[in-house]
């Protein structure tokens, strides 16, 4: 039997870094002169070149990219069949019209941008429906790093909404500059606060994180009703609601509303992913995740980086909710829930937990935002906005089960797109984690 | 042996991974009643060469026969159908089951639809395991089997769907050295009824007492057949690893020097509040080997465990250097320079999901120079990587290969160098070279000989009585939580270690008295 060939390179590398040792044996054989030309990993020594990185960026991100392909063609096809609803007649051209005016909705139409001072109202408008989703995204995506499922973004965001509102109220006579940070910082760590339980439970005594984010998320939705109506309601409203803000409104960076919470999130994102990269409690965070058993015996406390995340995650929930009531509300009110919370886990779901992945999904899911009214006005009310909901149910569903993605488009078995979380959301029931 | 015609022929079975050829051309074949010994280094093909006989896998190319007949396999139900059984290294039992209906699991015996017949099933079991001289009860819960008795259940289970062709992998890697002489009665006894057996392993030791014939495996490549009387381990080594592979450790005298480690009166529980040491007194010495002997769960990954930190002693003891460091935690320990190799370098040694580099600093990334204040330091990280696998002869593409995509030679080389290299006072093992090849028992031994000269303490605890006698400086026997007898390396016996092992203090006592005693029942 032929010996196997050697690749050229690779093979004297590992040679002369071993040594000059003999044969390459234990690792699975590498090498063999039909195969010389794969490369099964980057070399040691040079860096990998831009042709490897953009492969490694499909890679990661085939999956999530096609299931938005595939959630909108399907979606293409419920908005065609859906004035048969109605017993209308199938318009061909109405999926392109709706997607068009979707596009338009959130990127300005050519009337706008014909005018200098509306240019830029739309993109502004999708900008801001972003922003909570980034700081709610990054919520979600950074517990995952740890191996938590945090679900509780909803209740994070309320009591940080809450929170900011009360502050801006209490603080809106003082300087804007003194009110601001003040009540984005109040917001902020009351989110740190409601996300410290669910860590701690689960940390101290292994309850599961999930169960008690949902019960925390009801739990937050009634009291803070309550504390509304019954104690705090401010006078000489319809409804019930709390005092303005006055000066704690965030200042306009540009046009007519976008304001610098916007900002804060692209800046949250970066701030992340310097955490999770380059420090060591982003380390840690990461190696909790990734084996907590392995973490414990590299002398890392679980216990303590699941709290502490928890309590991160909890922070950027509650900035989410601040910068709503800061930059756009201007005040708490029962009911304004939105859905941020819920989106959220799909946007961080869609971004495979990395803060840049989290940037981009929270972009399109604004785009979705800002652009549905448009949709549904332009085609007289045949495609109502609920549409839009179908479109991200699906692309979870295609995320979830992306053995049907990778079959449509005949991928090779790429990474599993939700590996990891998937692991954390099903596999930690019942477990304690180890101390 | 028989002469008759085959059973199973693979011929030319080829399999290619990308970047990978993990069969190249693979002849195999299999008589009736034989058993044919599958030996090769982790990583060698013989896991691919199965998985395609148990249609896991789809060749590139080649044909498998099975009586003669080609056949093609396209799923396990395929396999089953033609008579193959798998036994998988790691077993695929349901605990929370019982091993009846483990067994019937995907061929349920019905009343009618939907209905299980139970009752049926059991006595059909029954009969089989009856057949097979297997205790077993089919209505136990399978979680509370021990793991040789659940390996049976797996065995079992093929046959229960008719296997011919018995497949088991590294049957004997999670057995104790008693299961081991058990399983090896079961095989006989099979293949006394006319079963082939393809018995996949690493040790050579094993592979000689089993098999008819040794089909030796690398790289993807038959590289010899052997029957075990043409042969011998050095040569089977040789086949496996591609070169010389000394066997026998070269150990020089050792040269011990003050207390390092010293235990007092320790007691320690196991999870479930079972204790599980039960006061263990004990001395390290700087520049010695203190081996520890035992079946595994006696209590030895307890009392390792209380060592490094990662379990609070419910009594006694621990002194490190005059120091008393007892229920200090995993890291207060690191930084008295006690360093550790697990037992599950999986589970607790590496995050597979980490490239090589960040497992090479696992427990000292939050030190300089890898980090500064709290920020990492990737480049000192990559110049530690990079010296550490020429130094620990790692085979890796690179040090940003995940771990996962090693060899478990490579994996535990990586834990290895990662606890071998800088201060060491006290070396912990534990089981350090389970599941390893044997190129890299070797390389792994000599690191721990040199820790030992470069005065370090070192304890090592492993289910392999061979490795203990061959590195110990002392050996120490646990059985139940307590070091029955200790011994100088030069006065151990293997056979009166064994008896130890089995049996403790009645054995220790039954010696004293100079009764004769036999093997252990």
């Amino acid at each position: 039997m032929s010996g196997p060939t050697e690749r050229p390179g690779l093979r004297d590398e590992l040679r002369a870094q071993a040594g000059g040792a003999d044969e390459l044996a234990g690792v699975d054989p590498v090498a063999d002169s039909e195969t010389r030309d794969t490369t099964a990993a980057a070399p040691a020594r040079t860096g990998p070149n831009i042709g490897e990185r953009l492969g490694r960026a499909w890679r990661a991100s085939a999956v999530p990219i096609l299931s938005i392909v595939l959630a909108l063609a399907i979606g293409a096809v419920i908005i065609l069949l859906s004035p048969l609803a109605t017993g209308k007649p199938i318009q061909w051209d109405l999926p392109v019209k709706a997607y068009l005016a979707l596009l338009e909705g959130a990127f300005g139409t050519p009337a706008q941008w014909a005018d200098e001072t509306k240019r830029f109202n739309a993109i502004s408008n999708t900008l801001i429906q972003s922003a909570p989703l980034m700081f709610g995204g990054l919520a979600v995506g950074l517990a995952f790093k740890a191996g938590l499922f945090n679900i509780g973004v909803a209740g994070q965001f309320l009591v940080g909404a809450f929170a900011a509102a009360m502050a801006g109220a209490t603080f809106g006579s003082l300087d804007t500059n003194v009110a601001v940070p003040l009540s984005l910082a109040i917001g902020g760590l009351a989110g740190a606060a409601y996300g410290f339980i669910p860590g701690f439970l689960k940390a101290r005594t292994g309850a599961h994180e999930v169960v008690v984010t949902i019960m925390l998320n009801s739990i937050a939705v009634v009291l803070l009703t309550w504390i509304v109506n019954d104690l705090v309601r401010a006078e000489g409203f319809s409804f019930p609601r709390t005092a303005d803000i006055n000066n704690a409104h965030l200042p306009i960076l540009f046009g007519r509303n976008l304001h610098a919470g916007v900002l804060l999130a692209f800046a949250a994102v970066f701030v992340v992913r310097w955490l999770l990269d380059r420090t060591t409690l982003g380390f840690e965070i990461r190696t909790v995740g990734a084996n907590p058993n392995a973490a414990r015996y590299a002398g890392i406390r679980p216990v303590f980086i699941i709290t502490l995340t928890m309590t991160l995650a909890g922070l950027l929930g509650g900035l989410a909710g601040s910068i709503q009531m800061l930059g756009v509300i201007g005040y708490y009110a029962p009911g304004i829930t939105a859905n941020v919370g819920f989106d959220s886990i799909t946007v961080a779901l869609l971004g495979r937990s990395s803060p840049l992945g989290i940037m981009f999904a929270a972009l399109l899911f604004g785009v979705l935002r800002a652009g549905q009214a448009l949709m549904q006005i332009r085609t007289n009310n045949q495609v109502p906005i609920e549409v839009i909901d179908v479109i991200q149910a699906l692309i979870i569903l295609f995320l979830a089960a992306d053995i049907i993605v990778r079959r449509v488009f005949r991928l090779r078995a790429a990474k599993g797109a939700l590996e990891g979380e998937v692991r954390t959301v099903t596999a930690s029931w019942g477990e304690q984690v180890a101390r | 042996m028989t002469d008759a015609p085959p059973v199973l022929e693979m011929h030319a079975i080829t399999k290619r991974f990308p970047g990978t050829l993990a069969c190249d051309r693979i002849d195999l074949d299999v008589r009736p009643g034989e058993v044919l010994a599958l030996l090769g280094e982790n990583g060698a093909g013989k896991s691919t060469l199965m998985n395609i006989l148990y249609g896991l896998l789809a060749p590139d190319a080649g044909e498998i026969r099975i009586d003669g007949e080609p056949a093609t396999i396209r799923d396990p139900a395929d396999a089953i159908r033609r008579g193959i059984g798998m036994v998988h290294q790691h077993f695929m039992l349901v605990p929370v089951l019982t091993v009846a209906e483990n067994v019937i699991l995907g061929q349920e015996t019905v009343l009618g639809p939907g209905v299980l017949d139970l009752h049926e099933a059991e006595r059909r079991i029954r009969t089989l395991a009856e057949q097979l001289g297997f205790e077993i009860d089919p209505r136990t819960r399978v979680d509370q089997l021990s793991v040789g008795q659940q390996q049976r259940v797996e065995i079992l289970k093929a046959l229960y769907r008719g296997a011919r062709i018995l497949v088991l992998d590294e049957p004997t890697a999670v057995l104790t050295p008693q299961e081991t002489q058990e399983i090896f009665g079961v095989l006989r006894r099979l293949q006394a009824e006319g079963t082939s057996i393809i018995f996949i392993s690493h040790k050579l030791d094993e592979v000689l007492a089993i098999a008819d014939r040794i089909t030796v495996i690398r790289r993807g490549r038959v590289v010899g057949t052997r029957t075990p009387a043409e042969t011998n381990e050095e040569e089977l080594a040789e086949l496996m690893v591609g070169r010389e592979v000394s066997l026998v450790v070269d150990r020089g005298a050792s040269h011990p020097g003050e207390p390092v480690l010293r235990i007092t009166g320790l007691h320690v529980s196991d999870d479930r509040g079972n204790e599980m040491v039960r006061g263990i007194d004990l001395e390290v010495r700087a520049g010695e080997i203190l081996g520890i002997a035992g079946v595994a769960g006696n209590g030895q990954d307890e009392l390792v465990e209380a060592l490094v930190g990662l379990r609070r002693p419910t009594a006694g003891t621990v002194e490190l250097s005059g120091r008393d460091v007892t229920g200090k935690s995993p890291r207060e320990m690191r930084l008295r320079d006690v360093a550790f190799v697990p037992a599950d370098r999986q589970r607790f040694g590496l995050v597979l999901s980490y490239p090589i580099r960040d497992n090479l600093v696992l427990t000292d990334y939050f030190e300089p120079p890898f980090a500064r204040g709290p920020l990492r330091n990737e480049k000192a990280v990559d110049e530690r990587a990079r010296e550490l696998v020429a130094e620990f002869d790692i085979r890796t593409p690179s040090v940003m290969t995940h771990a996962s995509a090693l060899s478990g030679g490579n994996q535990q080389k990586v834990v290895v160098a990662r606890e071998c290299s800088g201060d060491t006072s006290l070396l912990v093992l534990d089981q350090p070279t389970r599941g390893v090849d044997v190129g890299s028992v070797e390389f792994i031994h000599k690191q721990v000989i040199a820790k030992r000269d470069a005065s370090t303490a070192v304890l090592l605890v492993s289910a392999e009585l061979d490795e203990v006698l061959e590195l110990s400086d002392r050996i120490a026997v646990i059985f139940r939580g307590r070091l029955v007898a200790t011994f100088d390396a030069d006065e151990a016996e293997r056979e009166k270690i064994g008896l130890l092992m089995a049996r403790g203090e009645a054995a220790a006592r039954e010696m004293s008295e100079g009764v004769a005693v036999g093997r252990p029942s």
